[in-house]
């Protein structure tokens, strides 16, 4: 095709003695209109006629080009005229010329060391703002919930259950598994090294301790974080969206009441419910890894277990549990909410809503250990 | 005009499940022409555009484009009618990922010798002929309003002077001045390149002040095809209402002002 429309141009120039005169032939289109545009742009600054009574189409790229090529024989201070052009032509001329944009020159500034300053510092506000909104949103579910609880009429069970069954009932599955597969990890690995000083039975407390304490609830929340807080900006955002969100203000319904509450509600409710099955799977895929791999019997695991892990620990991992909740909750709701109108940006706030939640779980879970260690609990 | 259609489509069926569609339909497209086609809603009339520039495959019938039959065409044929022809979808259907620039800078990458420089400047004339602003170039679709999409989407359409353009309602959701622009740049493209337009509309105002044929589709066929002249004379009781009803006869009075 390209073979064949090159041979569609013809380009004759003859130089006489009062200027160029170029014939053109056959096609010129986008097609041929790189050979045209060099053509012409290798024509000398004088008088040119140019002849288009032989040309079968011209479109606008070839337009365009015959009217750049007018435009610099004027800068310089020549001419270029047209011969031959039917009417349809030199319309089309008229019109690409009157659309030629007009660009001005771009201002291109280095950035100097006050913008770069001033970069870092709206990075900083933005942070801070960022920081304030969570607070905030923070405030207006508790708020709702106060609300709620005066006025129960307003608060929505139907939906609360329902999102129960889908934070809660729907994760335990992969709960169990992941939980099931670190007990198995930490039996291994734990047996490998403790072998060495003869110090197998304590295997059972380095996996009920670091599960309990830290593992079962923490990589709980990250899988609900991953799972939930992007159901939940997806959700929401999509309703924000399709402007349904303005629609039920317009309507007198309050969103943080219909949206927000029975969601975060349902996360603070189910959250320590799966990390309470986490424990339980995590501690049953050690025993078994242990029974397999050191011999030591599910009755001696008991018995370990009750003797050398104090129920404190079981409380230290189950009270971040709520804490977790609220902060994957109100994460996801609020990236819900700052979608824009249009899916480019819904799924930005996805995305961002997971890497938020899940990096704020454990900057929280580092917090709650200083506190801990510090309370020496 | 020549006297071969440009776009000529036999016996068509076009069926979603049980429902049925388009059921032996004809229909002509000449050279040069602009030709709106109305129906009511579920007439099929956007499934008519998706049929003739192959995104739907029909049931049975033949889609002839350029004398060439379409549906029997190899992937080059097919793609060299494509280069041939150009689609606005409704909503403009610009790359979100892309500035409205480099979404009319797309297909001009299919073109052999054309260098990044030449590609931008004809890039910016086409957002200019467009009527957007140079501006526009470096936004992207998401900050644009619908008639800015729709006009970066014309743009789109027109990036490699196709001798065919599809419009799938061109003026809906545009203000009423946007709407008469919109109108008169369709017009004058036509005229000005040759251009055969295929427009689907519901607006009264376009037919009357662009289309120089219409083909109103209804009974899961083109009911009839002909000037505004023609459509008036029609007696059959939707096309009477359509031409004959109160927005009908605001558009005409419009029409009858300008001329």
């Amino acid at each position: 095709m390209n073979g064949a429309a090159s041979s569609l141009l013809q380009i004759e120039v003859s130089e006489q003695d009062t200027g160029s005169r170029i014939r053109l032939a056959g096609s010129l289109s986008v097609q041929t209109l790189s050979r045209l545009d060099a053509a012409l742009r290798a024509l000398p600054t004088r008088p040119t006629r140019l002849d288009l009574s032989a040309v079968t189409r011209l479109d606008t790229a070839g337009a365009w080009a015959i009217v750049m090529l007018q435009k610099r024989m004027t800068d310089a201070g020549s001419l270029a005229e047209i011969d031959g052009a039917n009417r349809q032509q030199l319309d089309l001329l008229k019109t690409v010329a009157a659309a030629l944009p007009e660009i001005p020159p771009k201002q291109v500034t280095r950035p100097g060391l006050s913008e770069r300053l001033a970069t870092v510092g709206r990075a900083v506000a933005g942070g801070v703002t960022f920081l304030m909104e969570l607070t905030g949103y923070l405030g207006i579910f508790l708020s709702r919930l106060g609300r709620a609880v005066l006025h129960p009429r307003e608060f929505r069970l139907t939906a609360l259950v329902h999102h129960c069954q889908e934070v809660g009932l729907r994760a335990v599955p992969i709960v169990s598994l992941m939980a099931f597969l670190i007990g198995v990890v930490l039996a291994f690995q734990g047996s490998a090294q403790l072998r060495q000083f003869g110090a197998e039975v304590f295997v059972v407390d380095l996996i009920a301790i670091s599960i309990l304490r830290e593992l079962g609830i923490l990589l709980t929340s990250i899988i609900v974080a991953g799972r939930t807080a992007s159901a939940f900006t997806a959700a929401i955002g999509s309703m924000k969206m399709r402007e349904e969100i303005d629609a039920m203000r317009t309507l007198g319904i309050d969103p943080a009441m219909a949206l927000f509450v029975p969601r975060i509600l349902a996360l603070l409710l189910m959250l320590p419910i799966l990390g309470l099955i986490a424990n339980v799977m995590g501690l049953l895929g050690g025993a078994i890894m242990s029974w397999i791999e050191l011999g030591i019997s599910p009755a001696m695991f008991r018995t370990r277990l009750i003797e050398g892990t104090g129920i404190s620990h079981v409380i230290v991992g189950m009270v971040k549990a709520p804490v977790f909740a609220v902060i994957i909750g109100v994460v996801g709701c609020h990236a819900g909410m700052k979608v824009g109108n249009n899916a480019e940006s819904l799924g930005r706030m996805t995305s961002n809503a997971v890497v938020t939640a899940i990096f704020a779980v454990i900057v929280a879970d580092a917090l709650f250990s200083i506190f801990f260690a510090q309370m020496e609990i | 005009m020549d006297n071969e259609p440009i776009i000529s489509l036999r016996g068509i069926r076009n069926q979603f499940g049980a429902q049925v569609v388009h059921d032996n339909l004809d229909l002509d497209v000449w050279r040069g022409e602009v030709l709106g086609v109305v129906g009511g809603s579920g007439t099929g009339k956007s499934v008519l555009l998706r049929t003739i520039v192959g995104l739907l495959r029909p049931r049975a019938g033949s889609v002839f484009l350029f004398g060439q039959d379409a549906l029997a065409a190899t992937e080059e044929e097919r793609a060299m009618i494509d280069r041939r022809t150009g689609v606005m979808f409704q909503d403009g259907a610009l790359f979100s990922s892309l500035t409205v620039r480099e979404n009319i800078e797309v297909p001009m990458r299919a073109i052999d010798g054309l260098t990044p420089d030449l590609r931008r400047a004809l890039a910016d004339l086409k957002i200019s002929m467009s009527g957007l602003a140079w501006s526009a170039g470096d936004k992207y679709p998401s900050e644009l309003s619908g008639g800015m999409r729709k006009r970066a989407g014309l743009a789109r359409a027109l990036a490699l002077d196709p001798e065919i353009v599809f419009l799938d309602e061109p003026t809906a959701g545009l203000d009423p001045i946007g709407a008469s622009a919109f109108d008169a740049l369709i017009k004058a493209l036509s005229r000005q390149l040759g251009l055969t337009v295929f427009l689907v509309t519901h607006d009264l105002d376009t037919l009357h002040a662009t289309c120089d044929r219409i083909a109103v589709l209804a009974e899961k066929r083109v009911l009839v095809s002909g000037t505004m002249q023609d459509m008036l004379n029609v007696d059959h009781p939707w096309v009477h209402e359509y031409f004959h009803g109160p927005r009908a006869r605001a558009a005409m009075a419009a029409k009858d002002r300008n001329d």
